[in-house]
């Protein structure tokens, strides 16, 4: 992982437009494998647009987006999740109504083989020791998560931040080798801000998997990101290690709010 | 003091096999037992004496028939959280489809069941591909040109249903017996019954279940989670064909006689109207809204009959009327359902449950 850089993610020059607005213009990043890279920007951005673009929920008018090295521009989300990309959701998309275990069971789905026919057939197809094999695997994220105690519960009854515990858990049963992090930390007091950054640090370090995370608060952002992203009216401002991009001019100006007149200057650019 | 606790207030499980079992406690599981005993020792005969009354078991081998129908919706709608308006047409196709292989390919009734079952699987996908692209109510309009366009194919196609002289069915034949009697088709309806609710039942705690539930609950991180959501929605609409499919053969046997207009819209309405009162999303949920819905008319009829033996039998308004207040009345205890009870009986039975496993002390 240390100074190898093989990108495992190449974004080059993608736009995005909904209708005249233009969601992402000429973006282009390259995340490489073993990272762990920052987005942040202010609302409307583009950040979230651009991590759909990356899972497949949008597809980019111009550009193209290569993961491993595979051209994945035009391929479905459930496609790409084979492939080895999981991600959660900036407002939760848990299925509510499933137990904790089961939404972290969904994430295994494309590990899985057993299908209506052998899962109907549960004892004599196999499909009882496969369910129970990837049971065992679910417990490890349970544990690794501490969310044991909850494992049986209703997801939509729980809390807001176990909720987006849940939902990292079940990113991390697809075994991902990229993971996609949208405002993992919004909405959470210290305590569990604190619990949700070593859970990304470990992620990253001890499980190897790739992360990217959007994220507004600039304390962890700086603490655990190996390189930042900025991105303010769909373009890519600036982009590096997180001391040089907290100097950065530009940054301080339209994104940390040094100076009033920032967002003039800003629409000035885009206009 | 172990045999006295009719439910125990903590299960300590100690493997993942005990803790993904179909019943969740041991008790569940002797209960469902009983009521699969009793259903069969249900029919029995001893010389003059016998335990339900040929009526009786005439609406038991409805519930049974209809229940496997209401279950193949019930996953559609209930799990997968599609919506059907045809599943009345499906149900009609299974009951042709097995007349007819039977008739004109002299397939023993035993096997053009299930293959009945099969070939309306493969049509219910077919006409299941709109659901690919719409959801919602534009699903349930999709939905509802299947039902007619299945309707008109079943009046029309004579080499298929017998146009509108409709179709003869044999009876079931178990080598080379014939299982006419009432008695000893209940046993056929029985098996299948029982065979489809367990099937269900694992399919729901492996992973294409969980795929469908997925895809009602939330289906846009569905499709993230690598679930492919065209492949389910269709898959869907295809195993609630099965179901149907297989419904409708075993009644198309049990009747002898199926007739085009026995599967119009009504009878898909009234489907959707038992998974709503058995529950939405629940396997044992089904049968119990098939039951009250099969029932539900009978005890209507049976207080019908008491009212018009009263004084109030003689007013015209009453004699004239009471087949339409029957109708009103069970209209009137849908939407009572709905108001009161919307998850349904499932849903009941499990306070009902929670209920006796703290009694005498609830709190």
């Amino acid at each position: 992982m240390t100074g190898q850089t093989t990108p495992i993610l190449e974004v080059d020059d993608i736009s995005l437009r909904f209708g005249g607005v233009r969601a992402l213009s000429n973006v282009s990043f390259n995340v490489n494998k073993g990272e762990l890279f920052s987005i942040i920007g202010p609302n409307g951005a583009g950040k979230t647009s651009l991590l759909n673009c990356v899972s497949g929920r949008y597809s980019p008018q111009e550009g193209s987006i290569k993961f491993k090295g595979q051209e994945v521009t035009k391929m479905t989300p459930n496609h790409r999740a084979e492939l080895g990309m999981g991600r959660t959701f900036q407002n939760l998309a848990l299925f509510a109504h499933m137990s904790v275990l089961d939404n972290i069971m969904v994430g295994r789905h494309h590990l899985m083989k057993n299908n209506f026919l052998s899962g109907g057939i549960y004892w004599f197809g196999g499909a009882q020791k496969e369910e129970l094999i990837h049971r065992r695997e679910a417990e490890d994220i349970i544990d690794f998560l501490e969310i044991s105690h909850i494992r049986k519960s209703v997801a939509g009854t729980l809390s807001y931040g176990l909720r987006k515990r849940v939902e990292l858990a079940r990113a991390v049963a697809l075994r991902p080798d990229l993971i996609l992090l949208d405002e993992p930390m919004a909405g959470m007091n210290l305590e569990e801000k604190e619990d949700m950054a070593r859970y990304i640090v470990d992620l990253n370090e001890e499980w190897g998997m790739t992360v990217i995370m959007i994220e507004h608060d600039m304390g962890v952002v700086m603490d655990i990101s190996e390189r930042v992203m900025v991105l303010d009216f769909g373009k890519n401002i600036a982009e590096g290690l997180p001391h040089e991009i907290m100097s950065n001019d530009y940054v301080k100006r339209a994104y940390l709010g040094e100076e009033d007149d920032a967002d003039e200057n800003a629409s000035d650019e885009v206009a | 003091m172990a045999g006295y606790n009719m439910m125990r207030c903590g299960e300590f499980r100690t493997t993942y096999e005990k803790d993904t079992t179909i019943f969740p406690t041991p008790m569940s599981k002797k209960f469902a037992l009983l009521g699969v005993l009793l259903c069969v020792v249900a029919p029995l005969q001893f010389g003059e004496f016998s335990l339900v009354s040929p009526t009786i078991l005439t609406l038991m081998i409805q519930i049974g028939y209809l229940s496997i129908g209401a279950l193949g919706l019930n996953i559609l709608v209930g799990f997968t959280g599609q919506i059907s308006l045809g599943h009345a047409a499906f149900f009609g196709f299974g009951a042709f489809a097995s007349a007819w292989m039977n008739n004109d390919f002299s397939i023993p009734v035993f096997f053009s069941i299930p293959l009945a079952g099969v070939l309306t699987m493969a049509i219910g996908m077919l006409f299941g591909m709109p659901a690919a692209r719409i959801k919602g109510l534009y699903l349930a309009i999709a939905t509802l040109a299947s039902q007619f366009i299945l309707e008109d194919f079943f009046a029309r196609a004579d080499w298929f249903t017998g146009g509108s002289a409709g179709a003869l069915a044999n009876p079931f034949e178990l080598f080379g017996f014939q299982l006419s009697g009432d008695r000893s088709y209940y046993y056929v309806v029985l098996f299948y019954m029982i065979a489809m609710y367990i099937l269900a039942a694992n399919l729901m705690r492996s992973r294409d279940g969980r795929a469908f539930v997925a895809v009602r609950d939330h289906y846009l991180s569905a499709e993230v989670m690598g679930i492919n959501l065209t492949w389910y929605r269709v898959l869907s609409f295809g195993i609630s064909s099965f179901y149907a499919g297989i419904a409708g053969a075993l009644f198309a046997h049990y009747l002898q006689y199926v007739s085009v207009e026995s599967f119009n819209l009504f009878l898909s309405i009234q489907f959707i109207g038992m998974i709503i009162i058995g529950g939405l999303g629940s396997v044992m949920g089904s049968l119990m809204g098939t039951a009250f819905m099969v029932l539900l008319p009978e005890v209507m009829q049976g207080a019908a009959g008491m009212i018009t033996s009263t004084d109030w039998g003689n007013i015209p308004a009453i004699t004239e009327g009471i087949n339409f207040m029957k109708e009103m009345v069970i209209g009137l205890a849908i939407v009572l359902f709905l108001i009161f009870e919307p998850d349904g009986l499932a849903h009941r039975w499990r306070m009902i449950k929670a209920y006796w496993k703290l009694y005498p002390f609830s709190y």
